[in-house]
C-alpha cells in the first residue's frame, strides 16, 4: 500500500487511461473463416466502427445480407455520437475530483464509472442481440432456428464463422480506469492510517 | 572437329534421334534422391521466386512460380483474350491500334524487368511484339498490359526491348530490313535500298511511359539479339547480326557463307550528344502510342508522325563493329560488365569479348576496314578468348554472379556451365530437348541470385502425357547453388517461351494491389452506387449504367431495346475486397465476356439482332448465389414504341438516397 502513489496521482492515472479511449478500439469482434485468411476484425471505438481496413464495413454487410442481418451503418448508430460526451465529461469530473483529493469523490467517481461500464455492455449485448436475431424474413439463407448473435464476450461458431469477442485496448483501460479510481479511493480513505 | 553448316544440318536428325531413344533412362539417372524435396513447395507456402516467361506465338505472358514450377497467371499483352475480355472491352480495344490498324495477336519474345543500378526494382516489365513491331509495358502492381508502343519502319522486332542499367532506355534492332521509307522497289535490290534501324525508346521514370527517342539507321543486316553494358560498360549497347551477306532469299543458305558476322557496337550516351547538338534529320512516318488511363481504366490511342533519325556516317565514334564466329544469336554481358558473349549459333567456338579491349582497340583506331563508313574492330584485339568447342549450337548465356557463365546448346540439348575468366568449361548437363533461352534469377544483371536455372526447350517429344500434335513445351529447373547442376523439376510451359526473367518474390508480393480503390475510379461511365444505375438512350445508341455487387447486378430488368440499337453495358464492380471479380456475359453478344476487378468499369457492346427476350449473367463464381446473379434484356422490334425501362426488384429508381450516399462514404473511408 506505501509504495502506491499518492491518490491524486492515481485519479490523474485514471484521468489517463480514459482518454486513451479516444486512441484505441473498446472490443473487437474477429471472424474467421476458410475463404478469409487472416480473418476479419470488427473494431468498436466509443465514437466509430472500424476494423482490418477501411472497407470492412461494406464487406461485413454484404456478408450479412444472405441471412438476413441488418446492414451496419455506424452514422445511425445515436451511442457513437454521445458516448464521447460522456466520456469527456468523466475525465473533467476526474481532474476536479483529483484537485479536491477527496475520498469520497474518489469513490463516487468509480462507482458512476462502473455502472456506465455495466450499461454501456448491456448496450452492446443489445444491440448485438439485435442485429443477430431481427433479421430480414426475405433473406436468401434461413436456417431453421438459427440465429447470428455474436457473443459479448468468447468464442461461437455461426455457420462458416467463428466468431471471437474480446475487449481491446480501449476497453481494457476503461476497465484500468475503474481499477485506478477504486485505488485512489483506498489509498485516500485507509493510506494514511498507516 | 571443324563443322560447315551443311554437315550440323545432317547431323541435327541423328542427334535428335539419339535423344529420343535414349532419353527416360537418362534423365532417371539425373533425378537425384532429394531432388524433388528442392523443387517441393508445400501446400499454402510462397514460392522464392516470380518466374516471367514470355509466351512465344501466343503473344502473351505467363508467371510461374520458382521453384515450384507453378503456373500463377497468364497476362493478355499482344493478343486479345476472351477470358477477361483484353481487347474486346471498349475500354481495352485500343490498346491493339498500330499503323496497320487493329492487330489483334503478336509473336512475344524477350522479358526485360525495370532496373535501377543494374538490379531489377519490381517497377515494371517490357516484351516485345514481334511481328507488328511494338513493345509493351506491363505494370507490376497489378500485372496488366498498360501500354504499348509501336516502332516504325522495321520488321520483325526480334531484337528487342534490351533495357539499360537504371531503365534510360529500351535498345531494339529490326531483325528484317527493309526499304525505309517503304516503298515498291524489285526485292533483289536489297543492297542498295535496304536499311535497318537500332531502336532507343525513352522511359519516363516516374511513370514508365515509353517515348521512342531516336534511332540510328544501319546497314541492311538482320539485327538479332541485344544486350546493354552494365558497370564498367554502361553507356554501351550491344547488337549481334547476321545476314552481313546480305542476301534476301534462302537466307538458310545465303546468309550463313561467311565465316564470320558482325556485332554492333552502340555508344548512346555519345549518340545523345549528337541529338542534342541537332544533328538528326526528322523523318515523316506512322506509328501508335496506346496508353491505358489510370483511373478510368481507358486506352487512349494516338498516332505519332516523326521520328529522328541518327546517321552514323554523319556521327563520328557512336557505332562500330566487331566480327563474331558465324551466324551469332544472343549477345550477353557478365555481371561485372567487362565480357560480352558472342554465341555463334553456327560455330563450333564461343567468342567471349572484352570491354576494355574494345575500348582501347577504339582508341587505338586498330580497325579492320570499315562497312557503310562504320569501323569494324579488329576481331583479335576485341577479343578475350574463346571457349572451345563447349557444345553445339550455342544461343544463350546467362550468369551466376559468381563467376560462371551458363549457355544453353540448342543442337546438342544441353546446359554448360563455364568459367568466365578461365574459359573452361565446368559441367554439362542434358535438357529436354533442344534449349533455347535459359533464365537465372537476375542473370542477366549486376545482381544475380545464382540458386536456380531453367531452361526452356523448343521440343517438348515424349516429356509428359502425350496431347495430340500440338504439345506445351517443357521446361527444366536446375540447381545450380552446388559445383555440378542438379536437375529437380520438369514442367511444362504455355505456348512457345523464348525468353523469362525471374525476380524474387518480396521485390513484388507486397506491391500487389488487391482491388481498385473505388474512390480512384475517374471512368465516364462509372456507376457509383447501385440506386445510380441507370439505363439511357442517345439516338440508336443505349448506354446501362450497370452495378455488380454479390450476388445481383443492377438493373437486372431492362426493356425498350430496339433491333438495330448499339447497346453498351457499363458494369462497375462495386465490391472493395479482395479476389471478387464479377464477370457479364451477354447472349448474343459476338465478341467476348468481361471479367470486371473490385472497384473497375468495364464495357460492353451488345448489337440485338432480333427481338426476343435475353438473358445476361455473371461468370465469376463469386458467391453462393452467384447462380442468381442474372437478368433479362428485352428486344423489341426496330421502330416499336416499348418505353425504356429498368429495375432491380422494382425498387431501385426510388432509391437515390442510398445511392449518393454510398459514393460520399467512399470518398470519406479513403480519405481517412
Amino acid at each position: 500500500m506505501k509504495k502506491l502513489p499518492s491518490p491524486k496521482i492515481l485519479m490523474l492515472l485514471a484521468v489517463v487511461s480514459l482518454a486513451a479511449l479516444f486512441f484505441f478500439p473498446l472490443w473487437q469482434i474477429r471472424l474467421d473463416a476458410a475463404q478469409f485468411p487472416g480473418g476479419l476484425q470488427l473494431h468498436i471505438w466509443i465514437n466509430k466502427v472500424s476494423g482490418t481496413d477501411k472497407n470492412i464495413i461494406q464487406n461485413i454487410n454484404i456478408l450479412n445480407h444472405y441471412i438476413g442481418m441488418q446492414a451496419i451503418h455506424p452514422d445511425s448508430i445515436p451511442e457513437l455520437k454521445y458516448f464521447p460526451l460522456i466520456n469527456y465529461l468523466m475525465i473533467t469530473l476526474g481532474l476536479i475530483f483529483a484537485w479536491i483529493n477527496k475520498s469520497a469523490g474518489f469513490l463516487s467517481w468509480t462507482i458512476i464509472l462502473l455502472l456506465l461500464g455495466i450499461l454501456g455492455l448491456y448496450d452492446f449485448y443489445l444491440w448485438l442481440y439485435d442485429y443477430g436475431h431481427n433479421l430480414d424474413p426475405k433473406a436468401p439463407i434461413k436456417v431453421e432456428g438459427m440465429t447470428y448473435m455474436p457473443p459479448l464476450l468468447g468464442k461461437k461458431d455461426l455457420l462458416n464463422f467463428k466468431v471471437q469477442s474480446y475487449p481491446h485496448w480501449g476497453g481494457l483501460f476503461l476497465g484500468l480506469a475503474t481499477l485506478l479510481g477504486g485505488l485512489a479511493f483506498i489509498k485516500s480513505k485507509f493510506g494514511k492510517e498507516k | 572437329m571443324i563443322l560447315n553448316k551443311n554437315a550440323l544440318l545432317r547431323l541435327m536428325p541423328v542427334l535428335l534421334i539419339g535423344m529420343v531413344a535414349c532419353n527416360n533412362k537418362d534423365s532417371s539417372q539425373l533425378i537425384h534422391g532429394d531432388a524433388a524435396q528442392q523443387a517441393y513447395v508445400p501446400p499454402g507456402e510462397y514460392d522464392e521466386f516470380y518466374a516471367f516467361l514470355s509466351g512465344g506465338y501466343s503473344g502473351q505472358i505467363t508467371v510461374y512460380g520458382l521453384p515450384s514450377g507453378r503456373l500463377f497467371k497468364e497476362i493478355p499483352v499482344f493478343s486479345q483474350y476472351p477470358e477477361n475480355g483484353y481487347g474486346y472491352s471498349e475500354e481495352t480495344k485500343n490498346m491493339f491500334n498500330t499503323s496497320y490498324g487493329f492487330v489483334p495477336w503478336d509473336d512475344s519474345h524477350h522479358i526485360e524487368l525495370s532496373q535501377q543500378n543494374g538490379e531489377f526494382d519490381g517497377r515494371w516489365l517490357f516484351v516485345n511484339g514481334n511481328n507488328t513491331p511494338r513493345i509493351a509495358r506491363v505494370d507490376l502492381t497489378t500485372f496488366e498490359t498498360v501500354e504499348i508502343l509501336e516502332i516504325p519502319d522495321v520488321a520483325g522486332l526480334h531484337c528487342s526491348p534490351f533495357i539499360t542499367e537504371n531503365s534510360e532506355y529500351l535498345v531494339s534492332g529490326t531483325r528484317f530490313s527493309v526499304p525505309i521509307p517503304q516503298e515498291d522497289v524489285p526485292i533483289d535490290t536489297y543492297k542498295e535500298n535496304f536499311k535497318g534501324l537500332i531502336n532507343y525508346v525513352s522511359l519516363d521514370q516516374e511513370h514508365g511511359h515509353m517515348d521512342l527517342a531516336f534511332q540510328i539507321e544501319m546497314p541492311g543486316f538482320n539485327y538479332d539479339l541485344a544486350r546493354n553494358g552494365k558497370a564498367v560498360s554502361h553507356g554501351w549497347s550491344f547488337l549481334t547480326t547476321y545476314n552481313s551477306e546480305q542476301a534476301h532469299s534462302l537466307l538458310e543458305v545465303n546468309a550463313s557463307q561467311m565465316d564470320k558476322d558482325l556485332m554492333a557496337i552502340v555508344n548512346w550516351k555519345k549518340a545523345e550528344e549528337y541529338l542534342a547538338a541537332g544533328k538528326f534529320t526528322e523523318r515523316e512516318t506512322s506509328y501508335y502510342h496506346n496508353l491505358m488511363d489510370e483511373g478510368s481504366g481507358i486506352v487512349n490511342s494516338e498516332e505519332r508522325t516523326t521520328t529522328k533519325i541518327l546517321d552514323p556516317k554523319e556521327c563520328p565514334d557512336m557505332v562500330y563493329f566487331i566480327p563474331v564466329p558465324k551466324s551469332p544469336h544472343g549477345c550477353d554481358i557478365d555481371p561485372t560488365g567487362e565480357y560480352i558473349v558472342g554465341n555463334g549459333k553456327l560455330s563450333a567456338d564461343m567468342s567471349v569479348y572484352s570491354f576494355s579491349q574494345i575500348m582501347q582497340a577504339i582508341e587505338e583506331e586498330n580497325f579492320d576496314g570499315e562497312f557503310d563508313g562504320i569501323p569494324i574492330i579488329n576481331y583479335e584485339a576485341g577479343l578475350h578468348g574463346i571457349v572451345q568447342k563447349p557444345g553445339l549450337g550455342p544461343l544463350h548465356t546467362e550468369f551466376d554472379g559468381r563467376g560462371n557463365a551458363y549457355t544453353t546448346f540448342f543442337i546438342s540439348s544441353e546446359v554448360v556451365k563455364w568459367d568466365v575468366e578461365s574459359k573452361e568449361i565446368l559441367d554439362r548437363q542434358s535438357t529436354f530437348y533442344s534449349p533455347g533461352h535459359l533464365v537465372i534469377p537476375g542473370g542477366e544483371t549486376r545482381k544475380p541470385n545464382g540458386k536456380y536455372l531453367v531452361a526452356m526447350n523448343k521440343i517438348t517429344k515424349d516429356r509428359f502425357l502425350p496431347t495430340g500434335p500440338e504439345m506445351m513445351h517443357s521446361a527444366q529447373l536446375f540447381d545450380i547453388s552446388g559445383e555440378k547442376m542438379k536437375l529437380i523439376l520438369d514442367f511444362p510451359t504455355k505456348a512457345e517461351p523464348h525468353y523469362a526473367q525471374a525476380i524474387e518474390a518480396e521485390k513484388l508480393m507486397s506491391n500487389s494491389k488487391k482491388f481498385y480503390p473505388i474512390e480512384d475510379n475517374t471512368h465516364p461511365y462509372a456507376t457509383m452506387g447501385e440506386g445510380r444505375s441507370r439505363v439511357e438512350r442517345e439516338g440508336d445508341e443505349v448506354h446501362v449504367y450497370m452495378t455488380a455487387m454479390r450476388s445481383h447486378l443492377a438493373p437486372d430488368n431492362i426493356e425498350g431495346i430496339k433491333v438495330g440499337d448499339k447497346v453498351f453495358f457499363h458494369l462497375t464492380n462495386l465490391e472493395q475486397d479482395w479476389d471478387v471479380p464479377h464477370g457479364f456475359a451477354m447472349q448474343g453478344a459476338t465478341n467476348a465476356e468481361l471479367l470486371v476487378m473490385p472497384g473497375q468499369t468495364r464495357t460492353l457492346l451488345w448489337e440485338p439482332k432480333k427481338p426476343g427476350v435475353f438473358a445476361f449473367y455473371c461468370t465469376d463464381f463469386c458467391s453462393a448465389l452467384h447462380q442468381e446473379m442474372s437478368g433479362y434484356a428485352r428486344v423489341s422490334a426496330e421502330g416499336s414504341n416499348v418505353p425504356l425501362k429498368w429495375g432491380l426488384n422494382e425498387e431501385l429508381r426510388e432509391n437515390q438516397e442510398a445511392a449518393n450516399s454510398f459514393y460520399e462514404q467512399a470518398k470519406t473511408r479513403a480519405s481517412k
